[in-house]
């Protein structure tokens, strides 16, 4: 199992939640580091490399945002906040320090280690540049830049494509709706909520089955959107 | 009249007084009869004396006259800044109130009772009087010793100018003297006095030196202290009384003597004022000076009404209260008055028409002197001739301008004429005696319509065209038989006396009117008043009503919560005083009086700054810029404004009641709030936790000895409980957020599809066994909207259906655009909503059914209803049409702006 390799760096002050997420990540073959402060997260982090943080954003010495940022400076390792139900605030501002996705207290454990998975092959297919993804009956080629239904070719304007583009990149990671704006549409338009609104309606009809009920587009409200993959 | 008992307001009047009087500085005056019986001199050896013994005495301000002997008592002694005031290129050293009211000694001497500021100065002073500077500084707490003489007392002023023919320009109001708490008498035999003056000892003004010889005649300085030892005695006897006073058990209470002082515009008025106050002291009385306003006195030029103000202001500063009267004859006006106001004693000036004048118009003395029951009338005689002639002369008689209506007389005439025309054609067949009936109609037509002038005009032309049309000899103005006269006299009277009615009847409707006009103004802003919520909005109502009714420019400032005053924030209504002076409005507020154009206080500034208060606190104060000064300076203007400002007050106390009171409202529902929440989350919280902590025990100790479905059965039942605790938790965290208003709308352009979308993603678990159907039109328009809060009223509402409905339950999630809202529908097949209760839902911990095992705390539906609102919307809840229950909400639409 190639599991067994990967190294996550717990960063928790609760010693009942660190000892939970211990037993539920070694039960699945991970390697776990702790580090109940944010000074020692920062040093563990470097020594040993981790494959993936999951950051507690309240640290009894610092802000977990400023471990996030710390991290980001030199490594693009995916990190994993777990955040107590906060405001979205809390959240976004976690996201932008460049968390690439939370889960949030109280948390179930399936949840737990599915963000988990994801993280990690998201950073997999990362260094392998996988251009085609999979999702529902859908299929995606990034590299010939076309999307297919079993039936036939599912034509996407342009802007539809960057979007779908945007959230493939981050496959089942949350990207944030200013994420989007500013990759499809550019800094300067940041607060034109509206148009992605309606082309992810559009995305929806034209890739979900239910587009009332998506299943692969799905909205993390007040945060933004997760390209749901397989199981997560 | 004669009460057994105290007079309760008296009471507590004079327990207010002794309090005020607590922790307010005693004044001590240093009092003589005239300049140069050595005040000064006294008051500073006394102030040596205190500081030899260690006192905190400090000099304010001393006159400098170079007399050696003074500076001599100076030394030693510690001396305040004054301040250099300039004034027209001279430059004159005050006393320096500020640096007074910093120092704050224990006493502190400021000589000069009487000085007069230089209020055109520059800087310019506080007050226009060293009194007032005193009075401020009494107020602060601090004693004041000071110095005056008896003619600059304001009841004596006219007498002393009587006695000496110097009238003295600087006074002070009786009220200070009387309010002393020490007067020291200074006398000097006016021998001696005269000695040190022919010793150059006495100061002696340049200005005054003509004057001087005259006024330190030996005979007026015997008078003057005369007066001076008799008001010295009247202050002893006053304070004995006042001390028979504080007996209060023992003695019967005479009820107190009520005198009524009536004035008319002529010279004399001033004289009778002073000499009412002397009068009303002398029975130690309320007084009160009566302006009557006749018809005949409307038509007076603008500078005898300008003397009535001053008059009516003289009055005031002299304790008296003012009142006008209106009425068709002044005497009348005053005996009513003086009935229902119980009054003892009525105060006039003596009848001064003479000879057959006096004989033929009986004055209104007269008449008051033959009318009065249940009082007595008291005439004030007319100065000598000689004395006044100079004040007469001065008052030259203005130019009265009165409009002549000539088209009035032009249509008088045409009466004359058509009467004329009339009586031809009566002439062949009417007696002379029915055809004088056709002038007499005319007559009386042109006295009822067009007035007294033309009237007279008619009436003389009537009587002329009888007398050559038909009186024989025909086409003469010889009259035949001498009967006739009485007819054309009768004519005439009758004439001029309907014009003079009438005249009295349309001066006493304007009268009326402009009287109904004011208490109409009051009464509109009264009842608009009751209508406004909040202090500041009642504010903006009275600005506008006060800049109606007195044409003016005015402002309310209100105070923060440090008590300083700021202009509103909110933007300026019409006629908004921008520019009132926070400073003199800061006075105002802290002294509680009025200061500014026309008052004691600043009277040089161009605007009138009036307290807004009621007796526990001070609300905020009211600026008046007049376009119209002496229309503020009317004495009955000044106390229409003040009754305005007197309403603004009561209304605005009653506002910050009702604020107090919705405050502790909300504090005891809070309270319930709280006990209901804790009783609530209880039993919600612990029964969970029964379950998680029997079942987490079980598996800890027993976990071995368990087959694997029980333990899985225990683990899932701890997964299921602690979810509920979860839900219940952030559902009361949620409520305590929103109530605590820490809650802000992040509002963004949403799409109804996605929010709904993300409500079903959210309740995916818990609805697995209800069906959803979703009917959203596709052309609905974006909401701006909080997608969390929306999101989180979908979920609870999908929640509380999964809760109380049975499974295989179908649910309908819809919506349609109805006016400026989308109207979003949940709704479902179960068993429906309980009939009892149903408004009721959406409060605070209530459920459908009262003790049932499911959870939820009963906040759900109150959150929904929160959010909901808070973004201007609405929530029902009723049946669906067929069965079922039926939750609807609305959310306003809102016009992209970019």
């Amino acid at each position: 199992m190639t599991q067994a390799m990967h190294r996550i760096l717990v960063i928790e002050d609760d010693p009942a939640i660190r000892g939970v997420v211990r037993v539920l990540l070694a039960a699945e073959q991970y390697r776990v580091i702790e580090a109940a402060t944010s000074a020692r997260a920062l040093i563990e982090a470097r020594s040993h490399r981790p494959d993936l943080l999951l950051v507690d954003l309240g640290l009894p010495d610092g802000d977990g945002i400023k471990v996030i940022q710390s991290v980001r400076e030199w490594s693009l390792v995916p990190i994993l906040v777990l955040s107590a139900r906060a405001m979205e605030a809390q959240k976004v501002a976690a996201l932008d320090a460049g968390a690439d996705d939370y889960v949030t207290k109280p948390f179930s454990a399936p949840e737990l280690l599915a963000r988990v998975r994801a993280a990690l092959r998201r950073n997999a297919r990362t260094a392998e540049q996988t251009p085609v993804l999979q999702f529902g009956e859908i299929r995606v080629d990034l590299g010939r830049r076309e999307a297919k239904s079993p039936g036939a070719e599912v034509h996407l304007t342009p802007l539809e494509y960057r979007v779908l583009e945007s959230l493939a990149r981050h496959a089942g990671m949350i990207v944030t709706a200013q994420q989007l704006i500013r990759e499809v549409w550019g800094p300067d338009r940041a607060d034109d909520t509206r148009n992605l609104r309606v082309c992810l309606k559009n995305l929806r009809q034209k890739l979900e089955p239910d587009p009332a009920r998506p299943q692969h587009i799905v909205t993390e409200t007040g945060l933004g959107y997760r390209l749901r993959v397989g199981e997560f | 009249m004669i009460e057994t008992r105290p007079d309760p307001d008296q009471l507590l009047a004079s327990l207010k007084a002794e309090e005020a009087r607590a922790r307010r500085g005693k004044l001590r005056i240093f009092f003589g009869a005239s300049a140069g019986v050595g005040k000064t001199y006294s008051m500073l050896e006394a102030a040596r004396g205190v500081r030899a013994s260690g006192g905190d005495i400090a000099i304010g301000y001393i006159e400098p006259h170079g007399r050696v002997e003074t500076e001599r008592l100076l030394e030693g002694l510690e001396q305040l800044p004054t301040v250099a005031v300039h004034y027209r290129g001279t430059t004159r050293r005050e006393f320096n109130l500020d640096a007074g009211l910093r120092r704050r000694p224990a006493i502190l001497v400021v000589d000069e009772l009487a000085h007069s500021n230089l209020i055109e100065g520059d800087p310019p002073p506080r007050h226009a009087k060293r009194w007032q500077d005193i009075e401020e500084l009494l107020d602060q707490g601090v004693n004041v010793w000071t110095t005056v003489n008896v003619q600059h007392i304001e009841s004596l002023n006219d007498l002393v100018a009587q006695i000496t023919g110097v009238r003295q320009l600087e006074t002070i109001p009786d009220r200070i003297f009387d309010e002393a708490d020490e007067i020291e008498l200074i006398d000097l035999p006016p021998e001696d006095l005269i000695a040190r003056l022919k010793a150059g000892k006495v100061y002696v003004p340049e200005q005054a030196a003509t004057a001087i010889e005259r006024f330190f005649r030996k005979s007026n300085l015997i008078a003057l202290r005369e007066l001076a030892l008799r008001r010295v005695a009247d202050r002893v006897d006053a304070a004995a009384r006042a001390s028979a006073l504080s007996d209060r058990t023992s003695r019967a209470w005479m009820a107190r003597d009520r005198v009524l002082v009536a004035i008319g515009p002529d010279e004399q008025a001033e004289q009778v004022v002073r000499a009412g106050k002397r009068i009303a002291d002398g029975f130690d009385a309320l007084w009160t000076v009566i302006y009557v306003e006749t018809p005949k006195l409307l038509s007076l030029s603008t500078a005898e009404r300008n003397r009535r103000i001053d008059l009516l202001r003289l009055a005031e500063s002299l304790g008296a209260e003012t009142v006008t009267l209106d009425g068709p004859s002044a005497a009348q006006a005053l005996l009513e008055y003086a009935r229902t106001r119980k009054a003892t004693r009525l105060v006039v000036g003596a009848p001064k028409r003479r000879g057959w004048r006096g004989w033929l118009c009986r004055s209104t003395t007269y008449e008051l002197v033959g009318r009065a029951r249940g009082f007595d009338v008291i005439a004030i005689g007319a100065p000598d001739e000689e004395r006044t002639a100079e004040q007469t002369a001065e008052v030259s008689r203005p130019e009265v301008a009165v409009p002549v209506h000539w088209n009035r007389y032009a249509w008088a005439l045409t009466t004359s004429a058509i009467a004329t025309v009339i009586a031809f054609a009566m002439f062949p067949y009417f007696e002379l005696a029915n055809i004088v009936m056709a002038y007499v109609l005319a007559s009386t037509i042109a006295a009822v319509r067009f007035g007294r002038g033309p009237a007279v005009v008619a009436a003389v032309m009537n009587v002329i065209a009888f007398d050559f049309c038909f009186v024989p000899p025909r086409f003469t103005f010889s009259v035949a038989d001498a009967q006739y006269i009485v007819t054309f006299t009768v004519m005439l009277i009758v004439a001029v006396t309907i014009a003079n009615l009438m005249a009295s009847v349309r001066q006493q409707t304007r009268v009326a009117g402009a009287r109904e006009r004011r208490t109409a103004s009051l009464y509109a802003m009264s009842r608009e008043l009751a209508a406004t919520r909040g202090v500041s909005s009642m504010a903006r109502v009275a600005v506008r009503h006060v800049t109606e009714v007195f044409d003016c420019k005015a402002v309310v400032l209100l105070p923060d919560d440090k008590g300083r005053l700021h202009h509103p924030n909110e933007a300026p209504v019409t006629r908004s005083f921008t520019s009132a002076d926070l400073s003199i409005a800061q006075w105002v507020m802290d002294h509680g009086k009025r200061a500014g154009l026309g008052s004691d206080t600043l009277p040089a500034a161009p605007a009138l700054y009036v307290p807004l208060s009621n007796e526990r606190q001070r609300l905020g104060v009211l600026a008046v810029l007049p376009e119209n000064r002496r229309r503020i300076l009317l004495p009955e203007q000044r106390h229409l404004l003040e009754t305005f400002a007197g309403q603004l007050g009561l209304a605005m106390e009653r506002a910050q009641l009702a604020e107090a009171a919705e405050t502790s409202r909300v504090a005891a529902e809070t309270e319930s709030l709280r006990n209901t929440l804790l009783a609530s989350i209880s039993h919600d919280l612990r029964t969970p936790l029964a379950v998680i902590a029997g079942a987490g025990s079980t598996l800890a100790q027993r976990g071995r000895e368990l087959d694997e479905a029980s333990r899985n059965i225990l683990a899932r039942s701890i997964e299921t409980k602690a979810q509920e605790m979860s839900d219940v938790v952030s559902n009361v965290l949620d409520l305590m957020r929103f109530e605590s208003g820490q809650i802000v709308l992040r509002r963004e352009w949403e799409t109804l599809d996605d929010l709904v979308g993300a409500a079903l993603a959210r309740t995916e678990e818990r609805m697995r066994r209800h069906a959803v159907d979703i009917g959203l039109p596709s052309d609905l328009p974006p909401l701006h909207v909080d997608a969390t809060l929306i999101v989180q009223v979908l979920v609870n509402l999908l929640d509380n259906i999964a809760k109380y409905t049975p499974s295989q339950t179908r649910v309908y999630i819809s919506a349609q655009l109805q006016g400026a809202f989308i109207r979003v529908t949940v709704e479902d097949d179960g068993p429906g909503l309980p009939p009892t209760e149903r408004d009721r839902l959406f409060e605070k911990f209530q459920r459908g059914e009262d003790e049932s095992a499911v959870v939820g705390a009963g906040l759900g539906l109150a959150i929904c209803r929160t959010i909901v609102r808070a973004h201007g919307g609405e929530i029902v809840a009723d049946d669906r049409p067929g069965g079922g229950a039926r939750f609807q909400f609305t959310l306003p639409i809102e016009e992209p702006t970019s």
